[in-house]
């Protein structure tokens, strides 16, 4: 009986017309298609891209130089050089990102004690040469300052569940 | 011996021991902060709370007594809970700034926080804020709200120090560790609180944010300074030297080193370092490739070979190089068939003959159980910062120190009788003693002694050496720097014997006594001294600037402007681009393996921490390449550890002994005459150009020293600028007064820029207003 069955569904191309009916429906449906780069995805305020460095309302970059983000970085990505600055604070005299070695874990701004590297929102970047995607501080606080806004907002969002 | 119980472990311990002793020596670890097994038991930070067996509260194991069949628990509940109690206390006011402190990755609180203390602190109120103070150039104290009121600080001043230079002023919430009036922290063991601070309330300044702990490699060396050879651990970090600790090692250092050990790397980064070989054409410098500097060395050698004779060609090295390139650059002079080879820059006297080389004597750690001391012209705090801490606490136990020396420097200790004299009359003080000691014992005079009429001195001198059971007599660098050192040595060697004291030499520098044990001084040919005074036409310098190393650098000055031919090889550029012909970078202790023999003739070996910088090469492979271009046998060496094991196999012993050479009493009196200190901070190249060491108060830049009476002698005031003269050489300094010093004495420091065109270190001096 199975033999028979089997025979039928062989020469009756059953499968291929259950194939053909999926197509054919998702012809019909309606197109999830985003049309980037008119078009996004919703994001996480959890989101990982971009890095930034931030700086307090009062204009101060947050960063002390703890190397905390340089000690916790699995892939090595980060470098950086610690000095005195004239009013005796310890700020960064380099403060670098290797984004082509970075694997965007986020363990940078997991590690942070003032919340001064973040990974922001921002995805859609590029470079031209490799040396292009390595950032360095003066690059990493223009992305902070650019988008405050929606960095301070979203750690307000992530705030409740810290 | 009796039997206590830590967490069911069954320990044997010595009676009188404390619960914490007992518990390190069965490998149970007790949380602590104030306990230090090198210091007094303060028993304030209250963490090492243990539950014992009958005892209604916890007790701190550091203070505790064991008792025969005491029952300890680190580990219930009691205990756990006593630790986590005084935990929140002591993070009540501590500030939670780990990620800009200094001392974050290796802090002993952050640590104990981590291993024993709650996850949050219940208190909200407001933390205590310390003013910062300002205590000198090496310890940065800018963040005392850190500090835990362990006292670790004020009781290594006051207990190995040797003077109390912090302390603790006020009470409970008040409380402050402070220096006096605001004043700094002068003594060279300074360095050591920063290691004793288990928090970071005491860093050190010149490491200050440059490196996190975390990311330093930490090496092994030895230190190049003193003849103590203390173990260090270079932290390394890109390449370069961040900063210096000490390595414990019961047996030469114990667990402390000297700020000049500590701090001397900044040297190491100096722009002063020479970085390529260069040679001069027509006055210029130019800078050349190594074989090319190597063969102008190896052809202008040869010339000279040839021309004037192989006796024309004599080397100098510093005592503080290692013994690998001692030992090449006596075997590549003696191979040229010269012997003119000599170490012992700042050495006048070379009459002495010792049976080996001269070293302390006995084991340095023995230097703790002796009970009398006779140290004889040695400055002994600057020169010797470790072995003074030793005798320090020997003294603190019951020994005597006793002083013949030019100078009453303060040694922080007791000191038992004294005899401070003008340089010139240092053998005869000797020799005072030397009769007194012999009346005593009623010997039989030598002729040469029977006019010698012992003074007070002399005979309270007498009296403590031969009432002790374990005496040391021991010539500092000054006696052997002395014109008379060789009578010096002889005399005190017979003092030695007579009293049944161990007779031992204060090595100036980190191989003075490897140099001796290899043989860099010549057997036939002429000493450091005669290699100047009959001027030679090839000069090579191995780390000597000789305008600060040597015993006269007015002479050295002039012999090695007349020379044809001056190969410096040093890792700094210095004077030597006036009259040197080549300049050749060589690499420092850090960047070359190599060998110290320290004061006790133990041999350490250690590898090199980091790459040498720029075209710099360690000198042992420098002198390898130069005896071969000279085509000399037996110069294939492959490593340091190579012309090491021929060097040991080769090298004498270690011998005292000391030919006795005849005491003639009243030698000629100059009016005035000079006492020469090599000041702590200008001993060697790498130290002279460590930054913040020659901020402190003890590179201060040297006056003409005279007591009271000298300077209105003269009719001068303190601080008149005068012109001191020795000859035609001259000197403008600062007169300043000093009545630790005896009549008839000014006290100029040699090794200095300042003082660099002076004469021998010894001697008649005249002083005129300028």
């Amino acid at each position: 009986m199975e033999k028979i069955k089997e025979f039928f569904r062989t020469f009756l191309l059953v499968e291929l017309l259950k194939g053909m009916a999926l197509t054919g429906r998702y012809m019909f449906a309606r197109k999830i298609t985003v049309q980037f780069p008119d078009e996004k995805t919703p994001q996480s305020y959890r989101f990982r891209g971009l890095h930034a460095q931030r700086r307090y309302p009062n204009g101060e970059e947050r960063c002390i130089g703890c190397k905390l983000c340089e000690a916790v970085c699995p892939a090595l990505a980060i470098n950086i050089e610690v000095a005195e600055r004239e009013d005796g604070t310890r700020r960064t005299t380099r403060y670098d990102i290797d984004l082509t070695k970075c694997i965007f874990c986020g363990f940078c701004e997991e590690s942070c004690p003032v919340d001064a590297i973040v990974e922001t929102r921002i995805f859609e970047y590029h470079g031209e040469n490799r040396g292009d995607l390595y950032y360095t501080k003066p690059m990493l606080l223009a992305v902070g300052e650019k988008h405050e806004a929606q960095i301070a907002k979203d750690r307000a969002s992530d705030a409740k569940y810290r | 011996m009796i039997n206590i119980e830590i967490d069911g472990k069954l320990i044997e311990t010595e009676r009188g021991s404390t619960v914490m002793d007992a518990a390190h020596k069965a490998g149970v670890y007790i949380p602590h902060f104030c306990y230090h097994k090198k210091l007094s038991i303060a028993a304030n930070c209250r963490m090492c709370l243990v539950e014992v067996e009958k005892a209604p509260k916890p007790l701190p194991a550091c203070a505790t007594p064991a008792a025969d069949g005491m029952k300890v628990f680190t580990h219930s509940e009691m205990a756990v809970k006593a630790q986590k109690g005084v935990m929140e206390f002591l993070l009540i006011n501590h500030p939670l700034d780990c990620p800009i402190c200094d001392q974050g990755g290796e802090c002993q609180l952050q640590d104990l926080a981590m291993g024993y203390g709650g996850g949050a602190s219940r208190y909200a109120e407001e933390k205590r804020m310390v003013m910062p103070k300002e205590i000198g150039e090496l310890i940065s104290t800018v963040e005392m709200s850190r500090c835990i009121q362990c006292t670790r600080c004020v009781r290594f001043g006051q207990e190995i120090a040797g003077q109390m230079e912090l302390g603790m002023a006020n009470r409970s919430e008040h409380a402050e560790i402070v220096s006096f009036v605001n004043s700094a922290v002068e003594s060279e063991l300074s360095g050591n609180m920063i290691d004793l601070c288990p928090v970071g309330a005491l860093t050190s300044k010149p490491f200050r944010y440059t490196a996190r702990s975390w990311e330093l490699s930490r090496r092994r060396s030895v230190s190049p300074h003193d003849g103590l050879g203390a173990n260090l651990a270079v932290h390394v970090k890109d390449n370069k030297v961040m900063r210096v600790v000490p390595v414990e090692n019961e047996a030469i250092n114990e667990c402390w080193i000297s700020d000049k050990d500590r701090f001397s790397y900044e040297g190491l980064n100096s722009p002063e370092r020479l970085t390529r070989p260069m040679i001069k054409q027509n006055n210029q410098w130019i800078e050349v490739e190594w074989t090319a500097a190597l063969e102008y060395v190896a052809n202008g050698l040869r010339q000279i070979k040839a021309g004037a004779g192989a006796e024309h060609i004599a080397a100098l090295a510093t005592p503080h190089s290692t013994l690998e390139e001692l030992y090449l650059l006596q075997k590549l002079v003696r191979a040229m068939g010269s012997d003119n080879v000599d170490f012992r820059l700042r050495q006048s006297d070379f009459a002495l003959e010792t049976q080996g080389a001269p070293w302390l004597g006995m084991p340095i750690a023995e230097l703790n159980s002796c009970d009398r001391f006779l140290i004889v012209g040695s400055f002994l705090r600057k020169d010797q910062p470790l072995i003074a801490q030793r005798i320090r606490n020997a003294v603190k136990s019951g020994a005597q120190a006793n002083v013949v020396h030019a100078a009453d420097d303060d040694l922080l200790m007791k000191v038992a009788n004294k005899a401070i004299v003008p340089p010139s009359k240092m053998a005869d003080m000797l020799a005072q003693i030397l009769k007194a000691l012999i009346l005593r014992k009623e010997a039989a005079v030598p002729a040469e002694l029977l006019e010698v009429e012992p003074c007070d001195a002399a005979r309270a001198i007498a009296q403590s050496l031969s009432s002790g059971e374990r005496s040391a007599v021991l010539l500092g660098n000054l006696a052997q720097q002395h014109p008379e050192a060789s009578r010096l040595a002889s005399l005190a060697n017979q003092i030695a014997e007579l009293s049944g004291a161990r007779f031992g030499f204060l090595a100036e520098a980190a191989n003075s006594v490897g140099g001796h044990m290899v043989r860099a001084l010549p057997e036939s040919g002429m000493n450091a001294q005669e290699m100047l005074k009959q001027p030679r036409k090839a000069y090579l310098l191995l780390n000597v600037e000789p305008e600060l190393d040597m015993h006269n650098p007015d002479l050295a000055m002039s012999a090695m402007k007349q020379a044809d031919m001056v190969v410096a090889m040093s890792a700094f550029r210095h004077h030597a681009s006036e009259y040197a012909d080549v300049m050749l970078p060589i690499a420092p202790f850090t960047e070359t393996s190599g060998t110290f023999v320290n004061n006790e003739g133990t041999v350490q070996s250690f590898k090199g921490a980091v790459k040498p910088l720029g075209d710099a090469r360690p000198a042992w492979k420098v002198l390898r390449v130069l005896g071969n271009l000279l085509d000399i046998p037996g110069f294939d060496y492959d490593s340091s550890e190579a012309i090491r094991e021929e060097a040991v196999s080769a090298s004498g012993k270690l011998d005292n002994r000391v030919e006795s050479v005849s005491y003639k009493a009243g030698g000629t009196v100059a009016s005035l005459e000079r006492v020469a200190d090599v000041p702590i901070h200008f001993a060697d190249a790498l130290v002279r150009r460590a930054d913040a060491l020659q901020k402190t108060p003890d590179a201060a830049p040297p006056s003409a020293r005279m007591n009271g009476e000298v300077i209105r002698m003269l009719g001068l005031n303190a601080g008149d600028e005068v012109s001191v003269g020795q000859g035609s050489a001259r000197a403008r300094l600062k007169v300043q007064r000093d009545d630790r010093l005896p009549s008839g004495v000014v006290r100029i420091a040699a090794a200095h820029p300042l003082t660099a065109g002076l004469g021998p270190m010894f001697g008649e001096i005249s002083v005129e207003r300028a």
